[in-house]
């Protein structure tokens, strides 16, 4: 499966760069409306045709792409650092604190997950610019996304706390800090990393299922959920089979990433 | 009996503890104790006095209340849809029930089959084949996946087996191959056991207490995927409930639901583990 991972890997990199370089490669600004020519069908001008809107295509996917593979992995390294902090200490410190957090973690992790993100949602103002609504929607999925995270983390730390190593550390004289900070985290870094590669996909189709439902990114900012939900509008006579093509592409990259994530969970 | 017990127990904290999280979210919300009636003018100063007073109620008073009403069965009023919410969750769940228990019977029909299929087969093809279907739909958001069974006009339902199928394929495949790596399996195998034999007395019955482990963490899954299935399919559930209570920022709807979803949920958990327990203690 070597090389269905480097591909996937080469498939990443090169979308990564198609969007970041959206400035440059796409036709228009994701908000720029073609008044004339709404719904146009796809033409050398207009590679993937116009939405309702008169909005190009091509260009709302390059950079509807690039919000959520930008976003959903700061996201990801913030869950993954809450993840780091709460498990790996619960874990370092062992007892009542460890048995407190971790029934901390298991509530956490027993709420449904789209309930909760809705009601964390809901509480905060929903009419905001896209700026604060792509910042608020990635925050919350960071800061919601730890639980997981912190459950594996503090599992590992529990067996480096009671591994040779950190027993000939802590009768050398360290200290508790320098124990966690010189000891314990380096070892928890690969646990933590994979966590990081695991969240990547799931808050990109948590993003995509808010913005389906109206509750993600606010319009004229594009991102894969709202890219998606013009496949609502689809209709078997009057719709565009091109309609199809950010689904595919979210599927590609989907797939690549749990393509990559399949030998990095393996290594860990 | 203990561990009934300590399962209860644990369901009962959890569920007060979520209830506290539930509290403390619709006390510290944006907008809080703005209640309109304040201004009706048909209200005395008294009634208004009480209601200023429950407004400025500090959030252990708040959820003590709060609790007391929920033993009571008054789960308030739903703000946007100005109905009782009891009513609204009597007159839902039973939508929203119907649609999860069949998408779990269906995804687990499909998917331990298939599972069985792949594992028994031993056959690369298959199980690449296999693993590309389920992977692919794997990366379909369920949102997406309900817009596709519009599109092709299929029964809105089944969308709920489409998105548990595969995780549980993907499961059940891991666990059932693990299994018949197992020594005794493979003895057995070389020794000529029946194919049926070989699968339900010596993989599946070990694997029993896991994959009841997956059916509990599967109806989480479904209750999660009824949001946006209800909410794009116009299915009326407590799904749709809630995303028309998030719309409408129905926080009191929306954490009575959540509160109610994670008690359901945190059940089928318990009753899976409690089983898998029972089973795994018997095969052992």
């Amino acid at each position: 499966m070597k090389w269905a991972r480097m591909a996937a890997i080469i498939f990443l990199l090169t979308v990564a760069g198609a969007c970041l370089l959206a400035n440059f490669v796409a036709p228009a600004s994701y908000a720029y409306q073609f008044r004339e020519e709404p719904d146009a069908a796809v033409s050398r001008h207009h590679p993937l045709g116009t939405d309702d809107l008169g909005r190009d295509r091509f260009s709302r996917l390059l950079y509807g792409t690039r919000v959520s593979l930008l976003l959903a992995p700061a996201a990801a390294v913030l869950a993954s650092l809450l993840g780091l902090l709460i498990g790996g200490l619960a874990g370092f410190a062992g007892g009542w604190t460890e048995r407190l957090v971790m029934s901390a973690t298991d509530l956490f992790l027993s709420l449904p997950w789209l309930f909760l993100l809705l009601t964390v949602r809901a509480v905060l103002p929903l009419n905001v610019s896209p700026i604060l609504s792509v910042t608020i929607t990635f925050a919350l999925l960071g800061c919601l996304g730890w639980a997981g995270a912190a459950r594996m983390i503090c599992a590992d730390a529990r067996s480096v706390r009671e591994s040779e190593f950190v027993l000939l550390a802590r009768a050398s004289g360290n200290s508790g800090f320098r124990l966690l900070w010189r000891h314990v985290l380096p070892n928890l870094r690969p646990i933590a990393l994979a966590q990081f590669w695991i969240s990547i996909p799931v808050f990109i189709i948590t993003e995509a299922n808010l913005g389906m439902l109206g509750l993600g990114i606010s319009e004229p900012l594009p991102s894969w959920g709202s890219l998606l939900r013009e496949l609502q509008s689809y209709t078997a006579i009057t719709g565009q089979p091109v309609q199809f093509v950010p689904l595919i592409l979210f599927i590609a990259v989907i797939g690549s990433f749990h393509l990559v994530l399949h030998d990095e969970e393996l290594t860990v | 009996m203990r561990q009934l017990a300590k399962h209860v127990l644990k369901l009962v904290i959890t569920l007060l503890l979520g209830g506290l999280l539930a509290a403390t979210l619709v006390r510290f919300a944006p907008g809080f104790g703005m209640d309109e009636a304040q201004l009706d003018i048909r209200l005395n100063n008294q009634s208004i006095d009480a209601l200023k007073r429950q407004s400025k109620e500090g959030l252990g008073a708040f959820y003590v209340h709060y609790c007391e009403r929920l033993l009571r069965g008054d789960f308030g009023m739903s703000r946007t849809l100005e109905r009782p919410v009891a009513e609204l969750i009597r007159e839902r769940m039973p939508e929203t029930l119907k649609s999860v228990a069949l998408g779990l019977l269906l995804g687990w029909t499909l998917g331990l089959s298939l599972a069985c299929l792949t594992a028994m087969a031993r056959s690369a093809a298959l199980d690449s084949i296999a693993g590309i279907f389920c992977g692919t739909l794997l990366c379909i958001p369920a949102a997406v996946l309900a817009i596709l069974f519009v599109i092709a006009q299929a029964p809105e339902r089944l969308v709920l087996a489409a998105v548990a199928f595969p995780q549980i394929y993907r499961y059940a495949r891991n666990l059932l191959i693990r299994s018949m790596n197992q020594p005794h399996v493979l003895t057995g195998w070389a020794k000529g056991l029946g194919n049926l034999r070989l699968l339900f007395w010596h993989v599946l019955r070990p694997a029993a207490p896991q994959l009841l482990a997956v059916a509990g963490v599967s109806a989480s899954l479904a209750f999660t995927a009824a949001i946006p299935v209800e909410a794009l399919c116009d299915l009326p559930g407590v799904g749709q409930l809630a995303w028309k209570a998030a719309m409408g920022r129905d926080l009191y709807l929306l954490v009575t639901l959540t509160v109610l979803v994670t008690a359901v949920t945190l059940i089928a958990n318990s009753t899976c583990e409690l089983l898998g327990n029972m089973l795994g203690t018997r095969h052992a």
